[in-house]
């Protein structure tokens, strides 16, 4: 239905480099949840690296206009670390940092689970889990039927992967050849009470994927040049939709919130938030 | 009506390449002609209801207008986080399409008894929701929604009311349409329900009792005002749906009257009141069972019109008299 308008649509050009806007990403979450006395930060810090990259130098969008038609579309499907999709938004330009320190206060639009309404660049609201595939799948159907080149990007939790809906979405994707879908997993390993593994076993995860018909990668999580790299080389096999499976550690860039499963939920305060700040600042 | 729905969707396919058609593998022979004629505007997702409203969601955010086809709490209850978060929340383009409403599908189970859908349906913000009553309704109401923005819940019957539009009439989403005229009292009826509800009527004229019969077809945006106004005019309200009584277009009624402080003189709500419909049988004998059909209907508003006004010979109800029922 949308025409495509030149001239083309190219990744955020004054973003800041993904090192420097990862950075951002993790002080941002830390002081959002704190201030917010919000909980998932952990989550956020397991995926700044991959949200830094697509936000960095991937993702075709145009903060001036967060409408364009023709741009490719981003659904955070883990919508729990909605902190970071915010602080990636404002750090682009979308919308002032100011914004940020509203972050689950009274009143404000910034709710925990990242929502559309009020805040320029969501594409979509989710928090319930299972949900972000199957309309980034709407999206790149629709796209296909239109001919036009723009891509969706879904990034997910493993533990999202419990849902059965997600399989669904997988299924379709496959099945209608949505090479322009992209799937990126934060395989953090931690989910909401306990490890992935002691809680519902995803292994072989890369093979479930490729069972249902997607081209997968399995690659770190955390380093820049390889989610480059596998991000920009979409789609990875054609007439394939893409996953990649982004191994991280969850709450990375605090040394005690590392793997830990009491970071998902535990509000960073007094020392733990002195603590916190300044492991991150001392990395820049 | 899904025939009526399908060729008015086809129609509308035409001329508008919005549209588009889902099912989540149901239909047999119903959606043939449709997928024929638009391939590109046609989809079986398979049978994963979830993942169908979120692949809708997605197509309406693109800009098309997604009618989303399946049976009653497939299409419904199934699927009902992604019509709350994924399309009302996102005010998307998709209308969400039950055929089977009530207990069309009686035979076949209580999986298969859609009888809950409309008060849930009703609880989710930006959602319009239509239920025809007849073929007339069923084309209209389809006409309607494709051009209503946002989402929207179309629930179909396989028991139509025999024809009741007026040469020229006109079809407006949320405004009832009174088929009939009558002074005694009012019968509302949403869907097919519509039929036996007239019948009724049709047969209390011989005791006497002139009925006017409203049908509602918009459930949401509800049209409160035909309610007080018959209330007004005729003073007791009963209320007719294939649809439990809790929540939904009783329930609604009695809302609207008490949020407005006018009291029906007398009131009653028809519908399904057990628990689980567990016995099966065809739609009319269902209706039958659960005190829906133009018998029970009728004697049910007799005893109403009597019990409002005991000692008149001609039972007639005004709101003024106080309302003892």
């Amino acid at each position: 239905m949308e025409q495509n308008t030149a001239p083309r649509i190219q990744p955020i050009a004054d973003a800041p480099p993904s090192a420097e806007l990862a950075l951002r990403i993790r002080k941002h979450a830390v002081r959002m949840t704190n201030l917010g006395g919000s909980s998932h930060v952990g989550s956020v810090l397991s995926m700044a690296d991959i949200v830094a990259v697509l936000y960095g130098g991937i993702l075709r969008v145009d903060p001036s206009n967060p409408d364009r038609p023709d741009r490719d579309r981003f659904i955070l499907s883990k919508g729990h670390a909605g902190a970071g999709i915010y602080a990636a938004l404002a750090e682009t330009g979308f919308f002032s940092t100011d914004l940020l320190e509203k972050h689950c206060a009274d009143g404000s639009v910034l709710s925990g689970h990242v929502s559309h309404r009020g805040v320029p660049g969501v594409e979509l609201s989710t928090g319930s889990l299972g949900h972000g595939l199957s309309v980034g799948a709407g999206m790149a159907y629709a796209s296909k039927l239109d001919k036009l080149d723009n891509r969706a990007f879904v990034l997910l939790s493993d533990g999202e992967c419990d849902e059965g809906s997600t399989w669904e979405a997988a299924m379709f994707a496959a099945h209608h050849k949505l090479d322009n879908l992209i799937a990126i997993v934060d395989y953090n390993k931690i989910q909401s009470l306990a490890p992935v593994a002691e809680t519902l076993q995803l292994e072989p995860f890369a093979d479930k994927w490729k069972a249902f018909g997607w081209s997968v990668a399995e690659i770190d999580g955390h380093d820049h040049n390889l989610l480059y790299t596998h991000l920009s080389s979409v789609p990875r096999a054609k007439g394939k939709p893409s996953c990649v499976i982004a191994h991280t550690t969850k709450g990375k860039g605090v040394s005690f919130m590392e793997r830990s499963v009491l970071w998902h939920y535990r509000t960073p305060r007094g020392s733990e938030y002195d603590e916190a700040l300044n492991e991150l600042n001392s990395d820049s | 009506m899904r025939d009526n729905f399908v060729r008015q969707l086809s129609e509308l396919a035409r001329t508008d390449p919005r549209i588009f058609l889902m099912t989540a593998d149901l239909g047999f022979k119903v959606l043939d002609g449709f997928a024929e004629e638009f391939p590109n505007q046609y989809l079986n997702v398979g049978i994963a209801e979830q993942n169908m409203i979120g692949l809708a969601t997605g197509m309406a955010m693109q800009g098309r207008i997604v009618f989303c086809y399946s049976i009653g709490n497939f299409s419904t209850l199934r699927c009902l986080e992604q019509i709350r978060n994924d399309a009302c929340y996102h005010e998307a383009n998709v209308k969400v399409v039950a055929v089977g409403g009530g207990f069309s599908y009686g035979p076949l189970g209580i999986s298969h008894h859609a009888t809950e859908d409309l008060a849930i349906m009703r609880a989710l913000p930006n959602m319009t929701i239509a239920v025809p009553g007849d073929q007339w309704e069923a084309r209209e109401a389809t006409k309607a929604l494709a051009a209503t923005p946002g989402t929207c819940y179309l629930r179909l019957d396989k028991s139509p009311a025999p024809a009741t539009a007026r040469a020229k009439e006109v079809f407006y989403i949320g405004k009832a349409r009174t088929i009939r005229e009558g002074s005694d009292i009012t019968l509302i009826a949403t869907g097919g329900i519509l039929g036996p509800t007239l019948e009724a009527a049709d047969s209390l004229v011989e005791q006497g009792i002139a009925c006017r019969v409203i049908s509602m077809h918009t459930i949401k945006p509800f049209d409160s005002e035909a309610v007080l106004k018959a209330c007004r005019e005729t003073g007791g309200i009963v209320t007719v749906e294939e649809h439990t009584i809790h929540g939904g277009l009783g329930s609604l009624v009695a809302e609207t009257c008490m949020d407005a402080g006018v009291k029906p003189s007398v009131f009653r709500r028809i519908g399904l009141r057990a628990g689980f419909s567990s016995i099966v049988g065809a739609q009319e004998y269902l209706r039958r069972e659960y005190g829906m059909d133009p018998k029970a209907i009728a004697k049910a508003v007799a005893e109403l019109v009597s019990a409002g006004s005991p000692h008149a010979p001609r039972p007639r109800l005004r709101v003024s008299s106080g309302g003892t029922a």
